[in-house]
């Protein structure tokens, strides 16, 4: 076959995973080797290495051309996701080598996410281990549909079929309870290349064709024109005013001039008229082209929204659930606002319900309230506005989504969309005949809240009463909810661990909000350590409204004073989760006020908020 | 997109677009790195064809070390013009004062500061939150890790060990004030993809690339094409006239010529399917030490 011939074929994309010391990377090595895909001059480097780092005596160690990075190749292990291209006259391949260590769970699901085949290695003494399953699992919660089981370093159990047919049924056995459509499995060496590209001689027993064979011959092309069409629009393209074109990547289905499309969010249909293109306009476009498509009617669409066949649409809701593997040392919280990028789109989202973990093992569900580092569980999701999507095994492009830490801008985790919510469709909200700005303007003030956030023992209740006490002699309509007598009631179930600390402020804030739509203004007074749960209750009420008052005091003066008497049973490690001590307090970058709390006295602080109020127009001046 | 393309080529190029087009949405204040070889054409061109009929969002910056081979310059003028996009040249006028020249201070001294050095002065400058590259992830190992989206401190360090996991084509483009992205839309694309691409868009690149009489002396074993006079001979050295052409292009001083006969595209690509050396083999910079692409690119170095 020439060398244009070979290019008609798609690339196959494909991951490689399996335990430590499986042979991945030498597996990876060698078949690149074997296509001629390593060149002289990276042959003798290579060489170089391999006595230098190698584990394989004088012999050419193939993983030291795949691990890339240095760290790697002084610990001999591979620690992230490597790509690798090679090609046979047949085909083109991308390869991801991800890890086998159980820590970098997050680094398969990365490769997995855009491979469409896997192999899984298996050491054919060691047969089916913990990690087998788990990769297993993965690739399938990824919807990789096709698997090659991979019976690796078969020369070290002297080629013997009976092992090989033992791992076999070992796999079809846990291959039943997951989602693969295809499973082949080849017995190999990796380090020797029996049944590499070429048939073993010394495993006659075997005719079921070498792995190159079974990786030439995959039928992978999981169509996506059969689909309904769905195209994410990522950016408008406007040269003039007479030229409007709505640009993206074509998710699946088809589209040509003439067919009717929906904005799936606001339902608004419109005409394709043109498919753009510089070199003349085109008949049609498919799944996986970019493209620019201009409409006949003039409607209403921006960046994020997805333009769907109108006679079939994705369904559009703010709630929905999902699968999430979780790939930040930060756990997840229920509670907390993380960004969600879902195609072109980023909204603000809430975990509202993690319902279980999944575990990975046996994939049994486990109750739990956090999800932590390569942890994957099934959670109930709220957006911020609604949102299209498909579910993931529907379509890999509007069913996946990435959740950001909107503190440290780290991709915190990834999602796989199952099905949407029907509640969130049938609680209208009741539209009031009396509204808040009435309330508001019958007591003659402007509703606020005023959230005091510090360390223990820095004097936030203390002067958070002074304050109240001003007001109040004001006339102005004030309610205080105080962290302490909160827990006695409300949130009395709540402990102190990260994710109950998220909790406890999200309820409170979402009292703070009803108290606001009362008209009043409302003082709370929260230790409040971790930015994101401030920022969340910002979110709640209108712009302008939230008050954040940092009420700032070195843990020394807070460790002196000690009101309550617990810093000193804390730092006696009596009291876990302890803010400052044993748990982190995230300062406030920009609080509305900072007051000075280590040595001012609280009657001039609650005079700073008292003026800070008549500045900004809350309350009125005397 | 285009419908001639062999499919393999076609879903690359859609790619490479759909990266464009995040940046173009997401970030503030984009930039094109070009670099004028075959990488830096292919870049811009897919970038024309992202935004389609209007001009791409961004400007292009070459970061010229001043000793770029002649016929470079020449075509990275044309092609900007050609183009019809603002093309920003910037040069470390600091090293250029302090006399620093490959021939003078070796090639690492040169690479650090004139190119390093000089595109953070170029980043900081113009204050550029996201700088497109045309490096691909099979040029050398510790690329083939790289990110598609690979996210810079504000001091343009890369970290290995904390980078960010990159799914599906979803891209977390979020960055803090005075932080940066570099973004490689080539990453998945070979050596080969590049040049069967432009032969089927028939894309311009620099002739340096095709064979041709050219003037070269033989330093540490390479051939160095004699672009001016700058290049100290010995005494009584003359330069030799061969039929040679690069591989890859970098400066003139730094950059190994092969010998071939390959004075078209299809020849050149013949040429390169039976070829058994990498195309990194004809860059200086890499062989001083195994891993020294990987510790320039901690330093910032694209």
């Amino acid at each position: 076959m020439s060398h244009d011939e070979a290019l008609q074929r798609p690339t196959l994309r494909f991951l490689t995973c399996g335990s430590v010391d499986d042979g991945k990377s030498t597996l990876i090595g060698r078949l690149l080797y074997e296509q001629n895909s390593i060149f002289d001059d990276q042959l003798s480097a290579l060489e170089k290495d391999s006595r230098k780092h190698g584990t394989v005596g004088d012999d050419i160690d193939f993983a030291l051309l795949v691990d890339g990075l240095e760290a790697e190749r002084e610990q001999g292990i591979t620690i992230d996701v490597a790509y690798r291209y090679f090609s046979t006259p047949r085909r083109a391949f991308i390869v991801a080598d991800t890890p086998g260590h159980e820590q970098f769970t997050r680094n398969m699901a990365t490769g997995a996410s855009n491979a469409d085949l896997a192999i899984l290695l298996v050491d054919a003494r060691k047969g089916l281990l913990t990690q087998t399953r788990r990769h297993a699992f993965i690739v399938s919660l990824l919807d990789i549909r096709h698997v090659i089981l991979a019976v690796n370093k078969i020369d070290l159990v002297d080629y013997d079929e009976a092992v090989f047919t033992a791992i076999t049924r070992d796999f079809g056995a846990l291959a039943e309870q997951l989602a693969f459509k295809t499973v082949t499995a080849v017995p190999l060496s990796a380090r020797y290349g029996d049944n590499m590209s070429e048939p073993s001689a010394r495993m006659p027993w075997y005719t079921g064709g070498t792995l190159l064979q079974h990786l030439e011959s995959a039928d992978v092309d999981e169509d996506r024109r059969d689909k309904p069409f769905r195209l994410p629009v990522q950016w408008i393209n406007r040269p003039n005013l007479d030229f409007r074109g709505f640009c993206g990547t074509i998710a699946s289905g088809t589209v040509r001039p003439g067919d009717r499309i929906a904005v799936a969010g606001s339902g608004q249909t419109a005409t394709v008229a043109r498919i753009v293109a510089p070199e003349g306009d085109r008949a049609s476009a498919r799944a996986g082209d970019a493209v620019t498509l201009t409409l006949t009617e003039e409607i209403d669409i921006a960046r994020g929204d997805v333009l769907a066949a109108a006679a079939e649409r994705p369904p559009v809701a703010d709630q929905f659930a999902a699968h999430v593997i979780w790939m930040s040392d930060e756990k997840l919280l229920p509670g907390r606002s993380y960004l969600m990028k879902i195609a072109a789109r980023v909204v603000p989202v809430t975990v509202t319900d993690l319902k279980h973990r999944v575990d990975i093992n046996n994939l049994e569900q486990l109750a739990a309230k956090t999800l932590g580092l390569n942890e994957i569980g099934v959670c109930n999701i709220a957006t911020s506005v609604p949102i299209a999507f498909d579910s993931y095994t529907d379509n890999k492009t509007t069913g996946a989504f990435i959740l950001i830490d909107r503190t440290t801008n780290a991709t915190a985790g990834a999602g796989l969309i199952d099905f949407a919510l029907r509640r969130a469709t049938n609680i209208h909200r009741q539209d009031m005949a009396v509204g808040k700005a009435a309330r508001a303007a019958q007591k003659h003030q402007k509703p606020a809240i005023l959230w005091f956030t510090g360390l223990s023992g820095a004097g936030k209740s203390t002067v958070a009463n002074l304050v109240e006490t001003k007001l109040h002699a004001r006339g102005v309509h004030t309610v205080m909810l105080d962290g302490d007598n909160v827990r006695h009631g409300l949130n009395k179930d709540l402990g102190f661990t990260d994710a109950d600390r998220v909790e406890n402020v999200r309820r409170v804030g979402e009292v703070a909000k009803l108290m606001t739509e009362a008209g009043l203004v409302v003082l709370c007074s929260f230790i409040s350590p971790f930015a994101a749960e401030r920022r969340l209750v910002r979110e709640l009420v209108e712009p302008g409204e939230f008050l954040e008052i940092f009420v700032d005091a070195p843990i020394e003066a807070c460790i002196a004073r000690d009101p309550k008497g617990l810093y000193r049973r804390a730092l006696a490690g009596e009291i876990k989760n302890f803010t400052g001590v044993s748990q982190s307090y995230e300062s406030p970058e920009n609080p509305e006020l900072r007051l000075e709390a280590g040595v001012t006295p609280p009657e001039t602080l609650a005079d700073e908020v008292i003026a800070h109020l008549q500045a900004q127009g809350f309350i009125a001046r005397f | 997109m285009s419908e001639h393309l062999p499919i393999h080529l076609r879903r690359l190029e859609a790619e490479a677009i759909h990266i464009m087009r995040e940046v173009a949405a997401e970030f503030r204040n984009p930039v094109m790195l070009y670099s004028i070889g075959k990488d830096s054409s292919v870049m811009l061109h897919v970038a024309l064809k992202a935004f389609h009929p209007a001009v791409p969002p961004f400007p292009l910056l070459h970061v010229d070390t001043t000793w770029k081979f002649r016929e470079m310059i020449a075509f990275r003028d044309a092609a900007a013009k050609r183009a019809g996009m603002e093309l920003i040249v910037h040069v470390n006028e600091d090293g250029v004062r302090r006399g620093i020249s490959p021939v003078a201070s070796g090639s690492s001294v040169h690479t650090q500061v004139m190119k390093t050095e000089g595109l953070r002065q170029a980043l900081d400058k113009y204050g550029y939150d996201a700088a497109f590259g045309g490096a691909r992830r099979d040029e050398e190992k510790s690329r083939a890790k790289e990110r598609i989206f690979s996210h810079r401190s504000a001091t343009h360090a890369w970290d290995p060990r904390n980078q960010r996991p990159e799914l599906w084509n979803v891209f977390n483009t979020r960055i803090r004030p005075g932080e940066s992205m570099r973004v490689f839309p080539l990453s998945n694309w070979t050596e080969l993809d590049v040049w069967d691409y432009i032969r089927f868009e028939n894309i311009e690149v620099v002739p340096l690339y095709f064979a041709k009489e050219r003037p070269v002396v033989t330093r540490d074993g390479s051939l160095i094409m004699v672009d001016d006079e700058r290049l100290p001979l010995d005494p009584g050295e003359a330069p030799r006239l061969e039929r040679v052409r690069f591989r890859t292009l970098g400066c003139y001083p730094l950059t190994g010529a092969i010998h071939s006969d390959a004075a078209s595209l299809d020849e050149m690509i013949a040429e390169m399917r039976a070829s058994t050396t990498s195309e990194r083999q004809g860059r200086l910079i890499d062989s001083d030490e195994a891993g020294s692409m990987e510790k320039k690119k901690r330093e910032g170095y694209f």
